[in-house]
């Protein structure tokens, strides 16, 4: 939808005329003081190196907000503006109305690896293990998981009994057996998570069985959106293999749910509007607060119009607060804003494997093949012009396409590329493009914070060492299947690491594309000796030679300008005051945990 | 010399002279269309060259200097550090460009199936008056909504941003014949059956020199009145396409795109990416509505009080 309730806008616009006076008039907003919570999730966060993984991220932290310590999540108040035009109407009933830029790109669990479309089905649809709201790793539909003692090659699995599916049907060993064998099949976008496993077996009616090619480490953390569907209501609905979404194709999966999570569907209309209600069935029940017993969800694209729903009380919950109103909205004495560091870095990635590019000026050559131009490229990028101005300091200039959550990363690795534009000048002279070139940008404009206004900027970097970029920007739903069906020369591309390990990058973004790995790499790079290093993280056993691979593998990333890194991106949640939770690091808010005030 | 004096002693410039309201939109729009057309020359930034763009700027208030760089602007800086001066400058005349041809191609389309109609009558007459019928009954804005998304459909993606700006035109142009078309047909029609056209028939003049030569200056004056009302219009039309971002690329911002960029900055304070814009856009819209509502008044005797 380009032109999302245009009435609504219209009405912002006036209200806004009038409201400014009100909020210069109240220009007081001073900073009047910082809240600071301590989260104690990350001690858990189910990696083999928790120890390494937490003061990873503190340091990190602390570098990016000085906070010294321990993970904090910083909640800035300031002084409320005084008499607001916002209404009260917080919902009198236990109905959560969530907004956010984008919707799901689909029902069907296992057809796209997208943030959004999981944070939706993690309401609908569960999987063995979870991470709660603070990012640690929880039993779900299994309650004790862990690698057998006989065979490090197999991971057991006690499921959970008596779990129900919101049509009735009960859920067992035959469930995770259909489920994990559907997600490693075609179309399947969850394989790369699955690239390890050999084998699913069923054990008996409450046990499971993985079997992987040598012992997986990190098995456990591949699961947490991998989500268990029934085998029989999927059989009766034809509804057994994946949807091909890059294909264009819809099944009964993919407008329709049966899960065992908290909420069911109660109806959708994709883009404008997604019931969900409280399941009676749920196991959950009494385990968790399950305060929320109604959801609408309602993808609002324009920052402005998701806002003024926000202030007004239309919703309760904005996932994505522009980063110029947080102020405004945190001013709002019926609503916060709750910021955390989020496990997502965004970046550009560029066709180097092709022999031409198709959206270029320059005949017969590949100009991005060129590891001069990428040099360029990724020096003429002002990483601090960003997060000053675009993002106003929401945000982590990032020298490398790693969160730093993940295990790998490192601070030398993370340090940016010198912004210096008359060597970028030069290496592009060097390589014979002294008088620059043309390309098209693909950019997203409905998914990551910014995007659009990232893009426009890049445009003038490039555009000062001679690359003339045509910026192409529009919904998600049409630019990621362009990145999938290699169609693009140049995008933007943001990711998150559920898994917060290295291999999860390198499956979808380093290794060459084929059917099992590299299905998000767009940029046709392909490295035998990389790939190699890839496959083999999957059976190392020993943390330290892991560890080193892994290393190993940025190194020749880096040295190689894979993709051009921009930011981390941090997280402000904007909510009805009357709503409490920590926010999610992945951005997946799970609203069973949510409590009312 | 003689065609002024002759402009200066007409009717229509007494009758100018004495409408303050005329005066004014006339000095307010020709300023705008002047202050467009030589924008290179008056702008202090080339807002449309990304090279020349730098980011730091970003967000400059109205003559306050940068917080970062130091620089001053006269109206201030947008998100990308575009000067606002320079870039309102420069939208105008995308906006006054965009206008005016999208006005002339729906007069020339209009006018010519106006008068076809009304000439040959019968069935021709019927198909095209009932394609126009069948148009009004949409919003233009739709239409041009509609022939928008096409048209980008069929351009390649390296040319598209070059290319917005004429399938604009055409766009709004296609949006807008049928008011045109309506009037000349009604005007053709009296014109038709007057003598002069049955003695250019008699002295065996073809049927298009009759058409173009004969009828068609007799009924040019409401087509002057529309053609002025559908020149604010159109301008407006294109700042919506743009609002709703199917217009102009944001690399070249017209007014709209302008508006619509401002808009996202409003809760925040940043009003002057806005506001600046929005009122040159109501200027420029008024003034020239103004001016067709008075040649409207003024070329019509029924009108005069």
């Amino acid at each position: 939808m380009m032109y999302d309730n245009f009435a609504l806008d219209c009405f912002v616009i006036l209200y806004l005329t009038f409201n400014r006076f009100e909020s210069l008039a109240a220009k007081g907003y001073l900073l009047k003081k910082y809240r600071f919570q301590g989260v104690s999730g990350f001690s858990a966060l189910g990696s083999p190196k928790q120890s390494q993984d937490r003061t990873k991220i503190n340091s990190w932290f602390n570098r990016v907000f000085n906070t010294g310590g321990q993970i904090l999540f910083k909640k800035i108040s300031l002084t409320a503006s005084a008499a607001l035009l916002v209404s009260t109407s917080f919902v009198a009933a236990e109905t959560l109305n969530w907004a956010r830029a984008g919707d799901s790109l689909t029902m069907d669990p296992h057809a796209q690896n997208e943030g959004p479309t999981h944070t939706l089905a993690h309401q609908i649809y569960e999987p063995l293990l979870l991470r709660d709201n603070t990012g640690a790793v929880e039993a779900a539909l299994a309650t004790e998981w862990g690698p057998s003692a006989d065979n490090p090659n197999i991971w057991e699995f006690k499921l959970r009994e008596g779990v129900t599916y919101h049509d009735g049907a009960e859920f067992d060993s035959e469930d995770v057996v259909f489920s994990i064998t559907r997600a490693m099949s075609e179309h399947s976008n969850m394989k790369e998570l699955l690239s390890s496993v050999k084998e699913v077996r069923a054990t008996g009616k409450y046990s499971v069985e993985i079997e992987t090619n040598g012992p997986n480490p990190i098995m456990a953390s591949n699961l947490t959106n991998l989500f268990m569907m029934d085998k029989g209501w999927a059989e009766a609905n034809d509804a057994v293999a994946v949807q091909d979404i890059e294909g264009g194709e819809e099944t009964f999966a993919s407008r329709n749910t049966n899960g065992t999570g908290p909420y069911k569907l109660v109806s959708r209309a994709a883009d404008s509007l997604t019931e969900l209600e409280a399941f009676d069935g749920y196991w959950g029940k009494g385990e968790f607060p399950l305060e929320i017993t109604k959801i609408n969800y309602t993808p609002i694209k324009n920052p402005a119009t998701r806002v003024a729903a926000l202030l007004s009380g239309e919703v309760d919950f904005i996932q994505d607060v522009p980063v110029q109103d947080l102020a405004r909205v945190d001013g709002d004495e019926n609503l916060q804003v709750i910021t955390a560091p989020q496990n997502r870095v965004i970046f550009f990635g560029l066709n180097q494997g092709d022999a031409d590019l198709k959206t270029d000026d320059v005949e017969g050559k590949n100009p991005f093949a060129d590891l001069r131009v990428r040099q360029a490229m990724n020096m003429a990028i002002n990483r601090e012009a960003i997060q000053k101005i675009v993002m106003r300091d929401q945000s982590i200039p990032a020298g490398v396409a790693m969160p730093p959550f993940v295990n790998g990363w490192t601070e030398a690795l993370d340090t940016l590329p010198s912004s210096d534009l008359d060597a970028a000048k030069a290496l592009m002279a060097d390589a014979g493009y002294g008088d620059g070139f043309s390309v098209t940008l693909h950019c997203p404009n409905d998914r990551y914070i910014n995007d659009e206004p990232i893009c426009q900027a890049a445009v003038g970097m490039f555009a000062q060492i001679g690359i003339t970029v045509n910026l192409d920007a529009k919904p998600k739903a049409q630019h990621f299947p362009q990145i999938a069906n290699s169609e693009t020369d140049f995008y933007m591309l943001g990711w998150g690491v559920p898994t917060f390990d290295s291999a999860y990058i390198f499956n979808f973004l380093v290794h060459t594309r084929s059917d099992e790995r590299g299905s998000w790499n767009g940029t046709r790079y392909s490295n035998a000796e990389v790939d190699e290093m890839i496959v083999s993280l999957e059976s190392e056993t020993d943390l330290d030679v892991r560890d080193a691979t892994v290393a190993k593998i940025w190194a020749q990333v880096q040295e190689d300008v894979l993709y051009l890194p921009i930011h981390h991106q941090v997280l402000n949640w904007g909510t009805s005051n009357k709503i409490d939770t920590v926010v999610s690091p992945e951005d997946q808010p799970k609203f069973k945990y949510f409590t009312l005030k | 010399m003689d065609m002024l004096k002759r402009a200066i002693a007409s009717d229509l410039f007494w009758s100018f002279k004495r409408s303050p309201v005329a005066v004014i939109s006339a000095l307010v729009a020709i300023t705008l269309i002047l202050a467009a057309v030589f924008a290179p020359l008056l702008a202090p930034y080339n807002p449309f060259d990304p090279a020349s763009l730098n980011l730091m700027n970003g967000f400059s208030k109205p003559m306050e200097p940068n917080a970062f760089t130091g620089e001053s602007f006269v109206l201030g800086t947008d998100d990308q550090g575009r000067d606002v001066l320079s870039t309102i400058l420069y939208g105008m005349r995308i906006s006054l460009f965009v206008g005016a041809l999208a006005v002339l191609f729906a007069m020339v389309i209009g006018v010519v199936l106006g008068l076809v109609a009304a000439y040959a009558g019968g069935r021709t007459d019927a198909i095209i008056m009932r394609i126009a019928d069948v148009q009004l009954t949409f919003p233009s804005i739709l239409v041009a909504m509609l022939i928008f998304g096409i048209a980008k459909g069929f351009t390649p993606i390296h040319l598209r941003d070059q290319m917005a700006i004429w399938v604009l035109i055409i766009s709004i142009g296609l949006s807008d014949w049928v008011q045109f078309a309506r009037v000349v047909r009604g005007a053709a029609l009296v014109e038709k059956s007057k003598e002069y056209v049955e003695a250019a028939i008699l002295i065996g003049r073809g049927p298009v020199a009759i058409i173009f030569k004969h009828i068609l200056p007799n009924v040019l004056s409401p087509v002057l009145v529309i053609a002025t009302i559908s020149l604010a219009l159109a301008i407006i039309s294109e700042a919506t396409l743009s609002f709703l971002g199917v217009g102009a690329p944001p690399t070249q911002p017209s007014l709209g795109t302008l508006i619509r960029i401002g808009q996202g900055y409003l809760f925040s304070g940043e009003w002057w990416i806005l506001f600046f814009p929005a009122v040159t856009l109501l200027l420029l819209a008024l003034s020239v509505n103004l001016l067709g509502d008075w040649l409207r008044d003024a070329l019509n005797p029924k009108l005069d009080d």
